[in-house]
């Protein structure tokens, strides 16, 4: 009898795969764009891996307007994408009413928990990434005050300023951390004028290393930052070549390989809750050529020796959406 | 608060308030003639877009100041066309301009340079660099005067010099000459003008072209003054926030001045205190990002003045029924 069920499993493994193979799968970025540079590129840059590597094909889909999410959801479903992926927090709501819907397709969302049992939800950790880029900020700077633009006010942006204000008073506990949140509209993610004044008001009140959680009007910020000689810091994707040895790291997101593994997996996606942490490398900063001279040596030891800690447990960072409240700001 | 605090959130107030000072302006002879401009957004974003990519494909800003007003004129024309020439409702040819600008620009973008929409970052020539004013450094040790002159009046790019300068010449075109009598008699009164054997095409066609060519010239600081480059939907509502700034301003060059500078202000103040403590009270950031729209709608309803608009706004004009 075990035998038997056996079997039966692998011929219910292979027909999914069987028909994993004819159904593409399928992406859908937030209303930032493909191309910002960020959150939505790194999305991209996953399913072109996927692409590269196995040769299949995807669909894809960008978002115009909040008003399409449903449209676009229902659509992809209706032609037999699988799994869908979606980035961003913005279609929890609309994909919760939808999943029950469309029971024979996975679908997978990044940055949102969705209960329900053919999505995957893919939330990170990215107060742990903002806790390391915090702590670099601290030691870099020389007045002892860093600076923190997030785009649209939201639970999600105000975790990263959190994890950031907490890794910088970890460093050094006088640092003094000005914030600023560039609105409260979708707009506030492509305002690169304002992030721009937003980065100036800081670096008057002394700021001297800028992080900018804020879609492109990040740009902005990273622009002003190195307008005024000052340096910034990146979020998302890897930002350290907009700006040569003028961004000091990037909080890196790894939302290429959520999505990667969401494609490979294809139509046989399990399920559930997956957290990216740093245990999973699933954040991180980033080093390469361009920052090579800004980060110092005893900058790397005592960020990757907290990294360690925090990977070990010995140090818990604060997720501020568990309460809504930082304990430290 | 210290001098130097005020004269940076004032030296902020300029560069945001640059943007919404040209929109009005443009918006002021559009409306004035007769002729509503809900578009003022798009033929922003229209320019920011031309001027951002000229100016990196060529190098040269100049290049691009001008692309960026071709960009905003072209888009003044067929609003010109649906509003004047075919009689068109004026509101729906304004919006259809916001959403034409709104995807045309991502498109031509994303065909031109395959970044999703935005143009590659400018940098030396090809973004507009602060100019230093004569004696800005050797004042700068005299006091008030100094600081004054040298954070606040000095340092800014030359549109910004370009916007201030358009408010007393605006004022003197409309008020002082004959253009701007005939201009203003055609938003009031149009068969009367035509009466006296001038073409209120002609007049109408002029003001959307001045409208055209200031909103140009808004794109252009937005995208190669203030940031280095465009990215999509950059203008984030300022055309709309300049249209309020006009109901303001009540349709005058100067109080235009003065309304879209305080817009600004309150931006800044915005920008630079999140949370507002006033003794125990506190006020959220966000109160203070709502009071342009606020100050507006009591403008509106008449408590302070009363804002009456150009009596012939948004009717097309039939010569004979």
């Amino acid at each position: 009898m075990p035998v038997m069920t056996h079997l039966l499993g692998a011929a219910a493994t292979l027909a999914l795969t069987a028909g994993g193979a004819l159904a593409d799968p399928a992406l859908i970025f937030d209303l930032g764009g493909k191309f910002d540079k960020s959150f939505n590129e790194a999305a991209f840059n996953g399913a072109q891996r996927w692409k590269a590597e196995t040769g299949g094909s995807y669909k894809e889909l960008e978002m115009q307007s909040e008003a399409q999410r449903e449209q676009a959801l229902r659509r992809l479903a209706e032609t037999g994408a699988n799994p869908i992926v979606m980035t961003g927090f913005a279609f929890g709501d609309v994909l919760n009413t939808i999943a029950p819907d469309y029971p024979d397709t996975k679908f997978a969302i990044i940055d949102a928990v969705v209960d329900q049992p053919n999505v995957r939800s893919v939330v990170f950790h990215e107060e742990q990434g903002s806790y390391l880029v915090g702590m670099m900020a601290a030691m870099a700077s020389k007045t002892g005050t860093v600076g923190f633009v997030g785009g649209m006010d939201i639970p999600l942006i105000r975790k990263f300023a959190c994890g950031y204000v907490q890794g910088a008073k970890a460093a050094n506990p006088e640092v003094k951390v000005i914030q600023n949140m560039t609105g409260t509209t979708p707009a506030a993610w492509a305002d690169p004028v304002k992030g721009g004044e937003l980065a100036k008001a800081q670096i008057a009140q002394g700021a001297d290393v800028i992080y900018a959680a804020a879609g492109s009007t990040g740009l902005g910020v990273l622009q002003a930052a190195t307008d005024e000689g000052i340096l910034s810091i990146g979020v998302d994707s890897n930002q350290n070549h907009l700006h040569p040895g003028k961004v000091l790291t990037s909080m890196i997101k790894r939302v290429d390989i959520s999505v990667y593994e969401a494609f490979t997996a294809g139509a046989a996606l399990e399920t559930g809750m997956i957290a990216m942490d740093l245990a999973k490398d699933g954040v991180g900063y980033a080093l390469d050529e361009h920052n090579a001279a800004l980060v110092t040596p005893e900058m790397k030891a005592a960020v990757d020796a907290a990294a360690a800690r925090i990977v070990a447990g010995e140090v818990t960072v604060h997720d501020y959406m568990t309460d809504n409240t930082c304990p430290v700001n | 608060m210290d001098l130097m605090t005020a004269l940076q959130i004032l030296d902020s107030t300029v560069r945001l308030g640059t943007p919404l000072l040209l929109a009005c302006l443009a918006g002021l002879y559009s409306e004035r003639a007769g002729i509503f401009d809900i578009g003022l957004e798009g033929k922003m974003l229209m320019a920011a877009f031309f001027s951002g990519a000229v100016a990196f494909v060529t190098g040269s800003v100049w290049l691009g100041l001008i692309a960026g007003i071709a960009g905003a004129m072209s888009l003044a024309v067929v609003h010109g066309l649906a509003s004047i020439t075919f009689r068109g409702n004026q509101l729906i040819s304004g919006v259809a301009i916001n959403f034409l600008a709104s995807g045309l620009t991502v498109l031509i973008g994303q065909k031109w340079f395959a970044l999703g929409g935005r143009t590659p970052a400018l940098s030396g020539e090809g973004r507009f660099q602060p100019i230093v004013l004569p004696f800005a450094d050797s004042l700068r040790d005299v006091p008030v005067i100094g600081p004054v002159y040298y954070e606040l009046i000095s340092g800014h790019t030359a549109l910004v010099y370009v916007a201030f300068a358009a408010v007393p010449i605006s004022w003197w075109l409309l008020f002082r000459t004959r253009f701007g009598l005939r201009l203003r008699a055609v938003g009031e009164n149009p068969a009367a003008v035509d009466t006296a054997g001038i073409s209120v095409t002609r007049l109408r066609y002029a003001a959307v072209a001045i409208a055209g060519l200031l909103t140009g010239i808004a794109g252009a600081y937005l995208a190669t003054g203030l940031s280095a480059g465009f990215v999509k939907e950059m203008t984030a509502g300022r055309g709309f926030i300049a249209l309020a700034a006009l109901i303001f301003a009540k349709w005058r060059p100067v109080p235009a001045l003065g309304a879209t500078m305080l817009f600004g202000l309150l931006e800044a103040v915005a920008n630079r205190y999140q949370n507002i403590d006033l003794g125990g009270v506190v006020i959220p950031v966000q109160a203070m990002q709502a009071l342009p729209y606020v100050l507006t709608v009591i403008i509106l309803a008449g408590f302070v003045g009363k804002a009456i608009p150009p009596r012939a706004g948004g009717e097309p004009y039939v010569k004979e029924r």
